[in-house]
């Protein structure tokens, strides 16, 4: 029984951070088709410029600020600079985000050193909630608490306002909302940029359960990328429920069958791309 | 004299001297110019699928992989000779290619892309998890030279075995342009440029396709043999996501679509990688500069930059 709450609470806790990784790359798929590798970076670089603004100040919530708006920064100037210019090139662009993540592991291993680092917890998230029992990591609820609330708020911005209804119009006709008079490259950058804060702040949080290490930045993009297509490129609710999909899949299957480790994310992938190449929720 | 003919004497013409400098060379040269021919052929494989078909795999290391493996496992468990180990090898590579081809080719456009890419990772993982076959990440290793059954040639040395990587390399290339030069290669072109209007012509489009996917895939084994010989050892490494965009990378470089420019883009980048990594401990920052340099001004690649320079300045 303990065993299996802990794995529920483990593949929980894994597709919220999931979840914020994915959603950003799912969405920017949807308006701009950019398949864009560097996002595992944007996590990456949350992580350590997280570990840098902790350690100098102590703060763990002004490490997740500092990071999201470092690295919103930056994506927003990979978009302009690069990726734009290769774009509708696919194979292009997955070469060139490719480049740009070898380059910033490259440079974050030379400015962070290659041993594995976890970012402190705040105080009252260490230790674990008793109840009924059994334990529960304080940290890992705190983080499932905050994944549906981020979900929930993405949800409302996207559904119910007006800059989401834009959105929305772009991923279906980018140039019909061009054509109507919307600044569209102005939402791609916004948009760009949301994703790579989202990925930041992902590092931040993800670099307190699992620690942050070289390597890290590939590990994160594939399994987002897992993510994205068993939901749905471009799809929002896809991406969430994908990412419950492959959370649990991969905390399950490790813990049941540990010599197939390496085959949880990649075999439900590809049974995917071969059954329903769309996803679930996204439009053919 | 014909064009083609011209390319024909300048390519035995490469090859004979390049034979002839295997005597001159340093060791640490020649072993160079070997690792540079493994990737050109493996680059010459990859080529007929990305640029004479337009199916842009991302996962040609597993082929690769497969056929230093199957090849290794021979030479240890089997036979040390040359040609049984590339005969499995070849077949093994096609076979792999050929499942994953039947599942790849489901897809299309970016997600022929992303399926490419995980069935390279499966493969790297099955590679990394298999330990009782293939030694998990510590490999297969101790494995020897080969026995050519030839008299005369000895690739105990590596000036010796330098004259067999590059005859199998001008073996790749020369079957390679009668693929491409044969209707078969034609109409791989034409798919590359309207699948539908081939399919209203009657070709069977997939079959085609498929096709294309295997013998791609069994070029790249070719490349394992050579490669799992020379080294004597082989990782998962070499099966991994890093192998195969490298190789994606050395065809646009050179040239997709074209016959050389998948050579010039693998001994290019293969030089680099040594050159750059004697002088700094930041060659992943200059190979990940060369994928967005390469992407920003030379998309189509140094072949074909040159090919349209030169057209230019005739017609002007």
């Amino acid at each position: 029984m303990a065993f299996y709450t802990i794995q529920i609470l483990n593949g929980l806790s894994l597709a919220m951070l999931l979840f914020l990784i994915a959603s950003g790359l799912s969405v920017i798929f949807g308006l701009m088709r950019i398949i864009n590798l560097a996002h595992g970076s944007f996590y990456l670089l949350g992580g350590y410029i997280g570990l840098s603004v902790l350690n100098q100040t102590g703060s763990f919530w002004l490490a997740i600020l500092v990071a999201a708006a470092l690295v919103a920064v930056i994506g927003m100037v990979l978009q302009r600079v690069l990726l734009e210019r290769v774009h509708g090139n696919e194979l292009g662009q997955v070469l060139m985000s490719f480049g740009v993540l070898l380059v910033i592991s490259d440079l974050a291993l030379w400015f962070w050193g290659g041993l594995p680092q976890t970012l402190d917890r705040p105080d009252f998230l260490d230790g674990a909630l008793r109840f009924a029992g059994l334990f529960f990591p304080k940290y890992r609820v705190a983080l499932i608490v905050c994944g549906f609330a981020v979900a929930l708020a993405i949800w409302l911005i996207i559904e119910r306002t007006r800059i989401g209804a834009v959105i929305r119009a772009g991923v279906d006709d980018a140039d019909m909302v061009r054509a109507i008079g919307f600044d569209i490259k102005m939402i791609f950058l916004l948009v760009f940029g949301a994703g790579a804060a989202l990925a930041g702040a992902a590092g931040v949080l993800g670099g307190a359960m699992l620690g942050i290490y070289p390597g890290a930045d590939f590990e994160v993009v594939l399994q987002a990328f897992a993510v994205v297509v068993i939901g749905g490129l471009g799809s929002l609710r896809g991406a969430f429920v994908g990412s419950l999909l492959i959370g649990f899949s991969d905390t399950i299957g490790k813990a049941l069958l540990p010599e197939f480790a390496m085959f949880t994310i990649f075999v439900p992938m590809v049974a995917m791309l071969v059954i329903r190449p769309e996803g679930l929720f996204g439009r053919a | 004299m014909r064009p083609s003919l011209v390319a024909g004497a300048v390519a035995v013409a490469v090859f004979a001297v390049a034979a002839a400098l295997g005597g001159l060379l340093s060791s640490y040269s020649t072993g160079l110019l070997i690792d540079c021919l493994i990737f050109a052929v493996l680059a010459l494989g990859l080529n007929l699928l990305l640029g004479q078909t337009g199916l842009p795999s991302l996962g040609h290391a597993a082929y690769f992989g497969v056929g230093a493996y199957t090849a290794g496992l021979v030479m240890l468990h089997v036979s040390d000779s040359f040609w049984w180990g590339a005969a499995a090898a070849i077949a093994a590579s096609m076979a792999v290619g050929a499942v994953y081809g039947l599942l790849a080719l489901r897809t299309s456009g970016v997600y022929f892309l992303i399926i490419t890419l995980a069935l390279g990772q499966i493969t790297f993982a099955i590679a990394f998890s298999w330990r009782s076959l293939t030694g998990g990440d510590d490999g297969l290793r101790g494995i020897g030279r080969p026995d050519l059954g030839l008299p005369g040639l000895n690739v105990d040395t590596t000036a010796g075995y330098y004259l067999l990587a590059l005859a199998a390399a001008a073996a790749a290339l020369l079957l390679m342009r009668l693929i491409v030069r044969s209707p078969f290669g034609e109409a791989l072109r034409g798919i590359h440029q309207n699948p539908d209007r081939m399919a209203a012509l009657g070709y069977n489009v997939w079959l085609y396709k498929f096709l294309a996917f295997v013998i791609s895939a069994g070029f790249a084994g070719w490349a394992g043999v050579i490669f799992v010989y020379y080294k004597g050892f082989i990782s998962p490494e070499a099966v991994g996501i890093v192998v195969s965009a490298e190789v994606t990378l050395m065809v646009i470089v050179g040239g997709a679509g074209t016959l050389i420019g998948p050579f010039l883009g693998a001994f290019l980048v293969v030089f680099m990688s040594h050159v750059v990594s004697g002088y700094t401990d930041r060659w992943l920052t200059v190979l990940g500069l060369l994928y967005i340099c390469v992407m920003l001004f030379a998309p189509k690649g140094i072949v074909t930059l040159v090919g349209d320079a030169w057209r230019a300045r005739r017609s002007a």
